[in-house]
């Protein structure tokens, strides 16, 4: 179905091909799911499949690309609508009618589908993917999973033969990926299309992938059976580095697979993991005395809709506290609220004897910081050096400070660079510095996680394991149990702007299923992280 | 039985026969100034628009057109008072004249204000006031989009880049928003031209992306396809419809201003839309394109059009045979009077109001809160 015959490509002036001399081709009716560090090329090889790549992009491509037999040469990507339908992370930028029956039509409009033809397949692909409610509803108006599946559904009433995902869920929330994911999985098992989609929910796709082309980021293209190749990829899920770990054949590539076959390794295991390393904050550095913060009370409501119900929060300085809980479950609206920037209706918070919404925003911020969802609204100069300074100067700061803390976090960024070039996890450190030069004994994160690889989320992990060992009270609002286990030291959920739990991280991630990470899935609580494991493992060796 | 009761299921009328009714009623608003005559065409307007509008954003925009009318009505008989409105023999009041320097003369500031000039302002201010009011109806009663949309295909490159074009602006405001909420978290106080870079580079940034995601993913969805035609065609057709186009404007233009030659009102615009058509036709069958759920001109189409078009030609007659009941006249003071042909005339545009079918409701409502596991 797809064949790329030694395939070279190149960025004008870029210094090295972002593919070299990649030969392979898929199958019809495959599912090929395509893993990679960010920025190693995986765009870039989904790219060439419809001619985006060069036709769009610019660069030199050599080498032949062809789909059900025909090159993409000399065929620009409208020429290959009919073959080819290709979805991108951010559905709401691709969308160019308003609403979801006109957005389905839309490509077998510009294919001179016939009227009668086109009714009926929108009929059709609205049920298939179980939209059907929402045929008239403006696409803004839509939760992004529902536009995701938007997103999918316009490009499937072309009959197209193959299906390009270039990582479909990564703007999308837990929930909503769960919800692109399980369509996904359908379209795999009902229509039998040929699929080629990179996702770095790996352990979400994996089960169904029939092989999987890992993009090694040198330029090379490996293409194999799942549990080959994830043997020895340097990102894989929680589970993949457990049976590594345990030396698992075949490796489990689902929970239920690790369940039914567990290894003998693991009978060695002590029934529960050393407790975790209790060292207590050593306060150097950190924020302006006493630390922690104290909030009573918090309402915030936008009109009739109240989106945080009266919640008493205390922080302690030197703890890691996870805010989890359903998208409009009011973690955000929390977290605006305790820095003082967003509505605060009533209720009470003391940030070191003040409430930081009566102070100015730049008193404000040296008690407590708060990193946004979109982190990178924060940044507006031209090189990370002009933003360092800029941001040393916002904060009333020693000239260097905030590029010394931004080596502290992740060595080695280079001055001179663009921030928008910077990888999603470098960028995020950088607006972490900025907003650290100020020295707040608070840290706020609001759905740090989102669009980071396997590799950004452990650099993430250090970062905020150091803030914490520095004696900043942390918090992190996300949707990652995964990363939960790993740096939270508490665990509160919220929901419906209420607090509905809250513990320590063991207790709270394992009391249900849905918040249970992965390892406890197989191995049973209350074991969370693989390297609880491999400490366990290594201890047992050598005691 | 069966067939009027399909006629009068819910759905949403063809929007170019609002737009027809309403410029019918606008241009039978532009013939008169007989304050009774206008007040009717407002209340027919608010009437069919009360009657007919779905709950859609720009349906609720129809109150600011009746501000905005309001407002014209009150700035013209302000401007009357002040820049002097003296004349007419009935003075009202007499008002303080600011003396101004030679070289203004000419201009009055206060001074008599007369009622024979208070009431033109008034008769001139209503009836452009009435002209808006018909435009905002329109605007309420049809889809905006759809319009685009089922303009020939010929202009539909232009129809699209107007739709994204509409899109950008929410999407400018909510980036604007969220930017100025993150200035504020990094505590940057800086004023003037720093603090309106730090907004708008970022905003800027994000417009970009979305734009370049969007060209790509308009380019992959196949967008812009080739089409076969030379250029000597598309020289042909692009001239017809520019040619046909101006004929149009001349022909509104002359239709609305009753000064000039008649041969140059009727006769040039239905000229200027056959040239216009061809034009459209020619350019339109090169296109390869396909449209989903067209709106269709049925029954109900044609009776709002012509209520609208009826109301303009009874106007247009009775200004021959009756002037002087349209423009009321304002050298000698009178209560205007309301002749009961141009009063039923106008009450015809009323007829949409029932003899339409109703708009489908109830589609708009905000998104259901997502449920998680």
């Amino acid at each position: 179905m797809i064949t790329l015959d030694s395939v070279s490509f190149s960025y004008a002036g870029a210094a090295a091909p972002s593919l070299r001399d990649v030969s392979l081709s898929f199958e019809e009716g495959e599912l090929v799911l395509v893993v990679g560090r960010t920025g190693s090329g995986k765009s870039t090889l989904l790219g060439t499949l419809n001619g985006l790549v060069p036709h769009f992009t610019g660069g030199h491509l050599s080498g032949e690309v062809r789909v059900a037999g025909v090159s993409t040469r000399h065929r620009p990507p409208r020429e290959l609508a009919n073959l080819v339908g290709v979805v991108g992370q951010d559905p709401l930028a691709g969308f160019v009618t308003d609403t979801v029956e006109e957005e389905l039509a839309y490509g077998m409009e510009q294919l001179g589908v016939a009227p009668a033809v086109m009714r009926r397949r929108v009929e059709d692909t609205l049920d298939l993917l179980g939209i059907a409610d929402l045929r008239r509803r403006p696409l803004r108006a839509l939760s992004g999973g529902q536009q995701q599946r938007v997103a999918i559904a316009s490009v499937l009433t072309t009959h197209p033969e193959v299906l390009v995902l270039d990582e479909p869920t990564s703007a999308l929330d837990p929930t909503a990926a769960e919800e692109v994911l399980a369509t996904l999985a359908r379209l795999v098992h009902d229509l039998g299309k040929t699929i080629v989609v990179a996702e770095h929910r790996m352990e979400r796709v994996v089960p169904f992938a029939d092989r999987i082309a890992y993009v090694v980021g040198d330029g090379s293209v490996e293409v194999g059976e799942p549990a080959e190749i994830l043997r020895r990829t340097p990102i894989a899920p929680p589970l993949v580095e457990l049976g590594r770990l345990a030396g698992w054949d075949p490796l489990p590539l689902s929970v239920r697979d690790a369940r039914r076959h567990p290894p003998p390794r693991f009978d060695a295991l002590p029934t529960a993991p050393a407790p975790k390393r209790v060292d207590k904050p050593s306060n150097r550095g950190g924020g302006g005395g006493g630390g922690g913060l104290t909030a009573r009370g918090v309402v915030v409501r936008y009109g009739a809709r109240v989106a945080v119900r009266g919640v008493d929060l205390a922080l302690s300085s030197g703890e890691v506290t996870a805010l989890m809980g359903r998208n409009g479950s009011g973690k955000s609206s929390l977290l605006w609220a305790l820095q003082g920037s967003g509505p605060r209706q009533g209720g009470s918070v003391d940030a070191a004897g003040a409430d930081p919404r009566d102070l100015s925003r730049a008193d404000a911020r040296r008690r407590v910081g708060l990193v946004p969802q979109s982190a990178s609204d924060l940044l507006y100069l031209e090189s990370v050096a002009a933003e360092c300074v800029a941001g040393d100067e916002d904060a009333g700061a020693a000239t260097g400070t905030c590029r010394a803390l931004l080596e502290d976090l992740t060595p080695g960024v280079d001055d001179a660079l663009h921030p928008r070039d910077l990888s999603e996890g470098q960028k995020l450190a950088l607006v972490l510095a900025v907003q650290l030069a100020a020295a707040p004994a608070v840290m706020l994160l609001d759905e740090p996680t989102r669009g980071l690889d396997y590799t950004g989320k452990e650099v993430l992990a250090r970062m905020v394991s150091r803030l914490a060992t520095d004696g900043h009270a942390v918090v992190v609002a996300t949707h990652d149990v995964e990363f939960v286990a790993t740096v939270a030291d508490r665990v509160v959920v919220m929901a419906e702007g209420e607090i509905v739990s809250d513990g320590p991280t063991a207790d709270v991630l394992t009391a249900s299923p849905a918040f249970a990470p992965q390892v406890a899935k197989v191995l049973g609580p209350p074991w969370l992280t693989v390297a609880q494991v491999r400490d366990a493992l290594t201890s047992e060796v050598s005691p | 039985m069966t067939t009027l009761s399909a006629y009068f299921l819910p759905r949403d009328l063809h929007p170019a026969a609002w737009w027809v009714w309403a410029l019918g009623l606008a241009t039978a608003a532009s013939r008169t100034t007989n304050p009774w005559l206008l007040a009717v065409v407002i209340a027919v307007v608010c009437f069919v628009v009360v009657a007919r509008r779905s709950d859609a954003p720009w349906a609720m925009a129809f109150r600011m057109y009746l501000w905005l009318a309001a407002l014209v009505v009150v700035l013209r008989v302000g401007f009357r008072i002040v820049f002097g409105g003296g004349e007419g023999g009935t003075v009202l009041v007499t008002l303080p004249e600011i003396p101004l320097p030679a070289w203004a003369a000419g201009i009055r500031l206060f001074g008599a204000v007369s009622a024979e000039s208070l009431l033109g302002g008034l008769y001139d201010g209503l009836r452009l006031a009435t002209m808006i009011v018909c435009i905002g109806g329109a605007n309420a009663l049809a889809n905006p989009k759809r319009l685009l949309a089922a303009m020939p295909s010929a202009l539909y490159e232009v129809g699209t880049a107007v739709v994204v074009a509409l899109s950008v602006f929410p999407q400018l405001a909510e980036s604007v928003q969220r930017v100025r909420r993150a200035r504020a978290l990094r505590g940057n106080r800086a004023k003037g031209r720093k603090a309106l870079r730090a907004i708008v580079i970022p905003v800027l940034e994000d417009a970009l992306d979305r734009s370049l995601q969007l060209a790509s993913s308009m380019d992959s969805r196949g967008y812009g396809r080739a089409g076969a035609a030379t250029v000597q065609e598309r020289l042909a057709s692009g001239t017809l419809m520019v040619v046909g186009l101006i004929g149009v404007c001349v022909g509104v233009y002359n239709m609305l201003d009753g000064t000039t030659p008649r041969v140059l009102a009727g006769p040039a615009l239905i000229a200027g839309i056959v040239v216009a058509m061809v034009g459209f036709t020619l350019a339109g069958r090169r296109v390869a394109r396909t449209r989903y759920r067209p709106d269709r001109w049925r029954l109900a189409e044609v009776v709002t059009a012509f209520s609208g078009i009826a109301v303009a030609v009874v106007l247009l007659a009775t200004s021959r045979v009756d002037p002087a009941n349209l423009n009321p006249s304002l050298t000698t003071l009178s209560w205007p009077q309301l002749a009961w042909a141009p009063l039923c005339g106008v009450l015809v545009g009323l007829t949409p109001a029932w003899l339409t079918p109703p708009p489908v409701v109830g589609e708009n409502e905000t998104p259901l809160q997502e449920t998680a596991a």
